[in-house]
């Protein structure tokens, strides 16, 4: 019985907004499954009073002074844009039409 | 020495001299770095090929010929001026595509970004432009950082100079190549599980990983932010920490930077006094798991230290042997986080559904499904997973506990030692394709490397000579957070200790090149 199914990893792709062909999507579920069987082993050799670490060195809040700093050009950021128009990015249509 | 392989006179003394060297011929106005510049392009004209051709060393994925001609220029014509330069002026440099550079095209690796040219430098690249170091190009690697063989490249993969039908590891192997082949005598990597200490060892270079923090991350397209790392490949560990000063120190743009100065790194790599170091050998990165020809080598190694007056004893990481689970559950869900940024909308590659409605969402997936590669799916998808309700806390929460034990496990050890080794890599260079159909067998490639990163302590890779295979060992070299020069002190005499025995560098008894049909027009010689 498999940790990861083919229907849980085309749930993720769908999530992590990855079109996957069926092909690709077999192959991938069997190699997740097998990854996540591995790496599972994790969760029992750490106790309840173990805090967790997310970051390598402690870290303390960074602040600069509140005052405006110049950004890129525009027209040097656009150039990089697969669509733009009027100084700004132009994309898809972002809501559903009803 | 080997006869000049690129033709011009003279030119194969210059793409096999030391960093070191060519700075202070440079200084002396023995050579122009035009000449230190062209010597090199012709050298990556003569024997890399391009990836994708099948030939060749491929460590680049863009040369840029004219502009590391212009910046040359720049130098030779300031230093005539009688202006006063950085020590490292005019010696030329490669970086791994995945650091942004102004108006030269940057992909990571990837299809998504093919063809982008970033409007910004990252601060590491503002740092070797203002030290005046000429940018050779762009070097491969697997697409986003994500492989440890070079072979995941959206590109085609480099192939590594001591048997071209291995691989070079990875994620930057290009870097390493492109030192090793003597196409670059410096080149820039980054390391999130091992990325520039594992290729340096199956090349026979060196590569070091900075502390966290050590070199500012402003710039990098990011991996997993908790761990990235960027760092300096090169021949030599003086030649590594010269690097790593032009480079390193605070940057206001990185919020994880730290604020200590990088220190006297070259210094201590020239003190070659390891009298009464404490050498700690890592029980559990040594003996079974690593093959018999990389256990002589690193064994060897520890003689030389000992007989030299360091005191080699050993310690125990239990956890280590955990780390790489932890890993590969934290590396995929910062993975996943920061890669949501390529969606198709703002930048890089844009492809709509071929059927239905073109809206932004059915584009984004569309162009994630079209523009990354198997592996990087694979890493989005099982960081996805690891991040989801319902499994956080049994996947990512525990390995973020793990990550603890591991710094807990760190601490105790230094407790002990000084600084801390182990092999760096389990086998020496496997061939291409091998390990392409198993993940979990490449993960494993990065067994030793990935504690350092995990507890975001500085690390070193330097050849401890050849296994009986005829390919290189890499000897890792481990030090508290924030005592880098420590690598610097223990890696520059063990390579003066070894290099005394095999009466030179190691990379002097690499085989000869072939060379290849120079491809790209931007490198033919003048």
């Amino acid at each position: 019985m498999p940790v990861l199914s083919t229907d849980d990893v085309a749930r993720l792709a769908a999530l992590a907004r990855i079109d996957l062909d069926p092909d690709e999507l077999e192959r991938l579920a069997g190699e997740l499954d097998a990854v996540v069987a591995a790496v599972a082993s994790v969760s029992s050799v750490v106790s309840d009073d173990v805090p967790a670490t997310s970051h390598p060195l402690p870290l303390t809040d960074v602040y600069r002074e509140d005052v405006v700093q110049p950004s890129l050009p525009v027209d040097d950021v656009l150039a990089g844009a697969p669509a733009a128009q009027d100084g700004r990015f132009l994309v898809p249509q972002i809501l559903e039409e009803d | 020495m080997a006869p000049a392989e690129s033709g011009r006179p003279g030119a194969d003394d210059l793409v096999r001299a030391t960093a070191a060297d060519l700075a202070q011929r440079l200084a002396a106005r023995e050579v122009s770095s035009e000449e230190v510049v062209r010597a090199h392009l012709d050298r990556i004209a003569a024997v890399d090929g391009a990836p994708g051709d099948g030939r060749g060393v491929a460590a680049f994925l863009h040369v840029s010929g004219e502009e590391a001609l212009a910046a040359a220029r720049d130098v030779d014509a300031r230093r005539a001026a009688g202006e006063d330069l950085h020590p490292a002026a005019g010696v030329p440099v490669a970086v791994k595509d995945v650091v942004v550079t102004r108006g030269t095209p940057t992909t990571a690796g990837s299809k998504i970004l093919e063809g982008w040219v970033p409007p910004y430098d990252a601060t590491l690249v503002e740092r070797l432009r203002a030290a005046g170091m000429p940018l050779l190009g762009k070097t491969n690697m697997d697409e986003f950082a994500m492989g440890s063989s070079t072979e995941h490249s959206a590109y085609g993969p480099t192939r590594n100079p001591w048997d071209t039908s291995r691989t070079p590891g990875g994620s930057g192997g290009g870097s390493a190549a492109a030192v090793a082949a003597f196409e670059a005598p410096l080149a820039v990597g980054t390391d999130t599980g091992g990325s520039i200490r594992q290729p340096a060892a199956v090349t026979g270079s060196v590569g070091v990983k900075p502390t966290y923090g050590g070199i500012s991350r402003y710039g990098l397209v990011a991996m997993a932010s908790s761990l990235d790392q960027a760092g300096p490949c090169a021949r030599t560990v003086l030649d590594a920490a010269l690097l790593h000063e032009v480079m390193g120190g605070h940057d206001p743009r990185d919020a994880t930077s730290l604020t200590d100065p990088v220190g006297a790194l070259a210094d201590a790599a020239r003190s070659r006094d390891v009298r009464g170091m404490r050498v700690g050998v890592v029980r559990e990165l040594t003996g079974e798991g690593f093959s018999d020809g990389v256990s002589a080598s690193f064994r060897a190694s520890l003689d030389l230290l000992a007989d030299a007056g360091a005191e080699v004893v050993e310690v125990s990481c239990p956890t280590f042997a955990h780390a790489l689970d932890a890993y590969y559950l934290i590396m995929p869900s910062e993975a996943s986080s920061n890669l949501a940024r390529f969606d198709g909308m703002r930048f890089g590659l844009r492809v709509e559904p071929s059927e239905g409605p073109v809206t932004a969402e059915r584009v984004m997936a569309a162009t994630r499904g079209a523009g990354f590669g198997a592996e990087v799916k694979r890493r989005i998808i099982l960081g996805t997973y690891a991040l989801s309700a319902g499994y956080y806390d049994a996947y990512y929460g525990s390995a973020q506990k793990v990550r603890t034990l591991v710094q807990r496990d760190f601490a105790a050890a230094f407790e002990q030692a000084d600084v801390l080794v182990s092999p760096t890599a389990p086998t020496t260079a496997f061939p291409l394709g091998s390990r392409l159909d198993d993940p979990l067998a490449m993960y494993a490639a990065d067994i030793a490397t990935i504690p350092a990163n995990l507890a975001g302590v500085p690390g070193m890779s330097l050849p401890s000579g050849l296994a009986e295979d005829g390919l290189p060992v890499g000897f890792q070299v481990m030090a508290p957070a924030r005592a880098d020069e420590r690598l610097y002190r223990l890696g520059g005499a063990l390579e003066a200790l070894l290099e005394e025995r095999w009466g030179g560098p190691l990379l002097a008894s690499a085989p000869r090149l072939e060379t290849v049909p120079a491809t790209r027009p931007e490198v033919a010689p003048a």
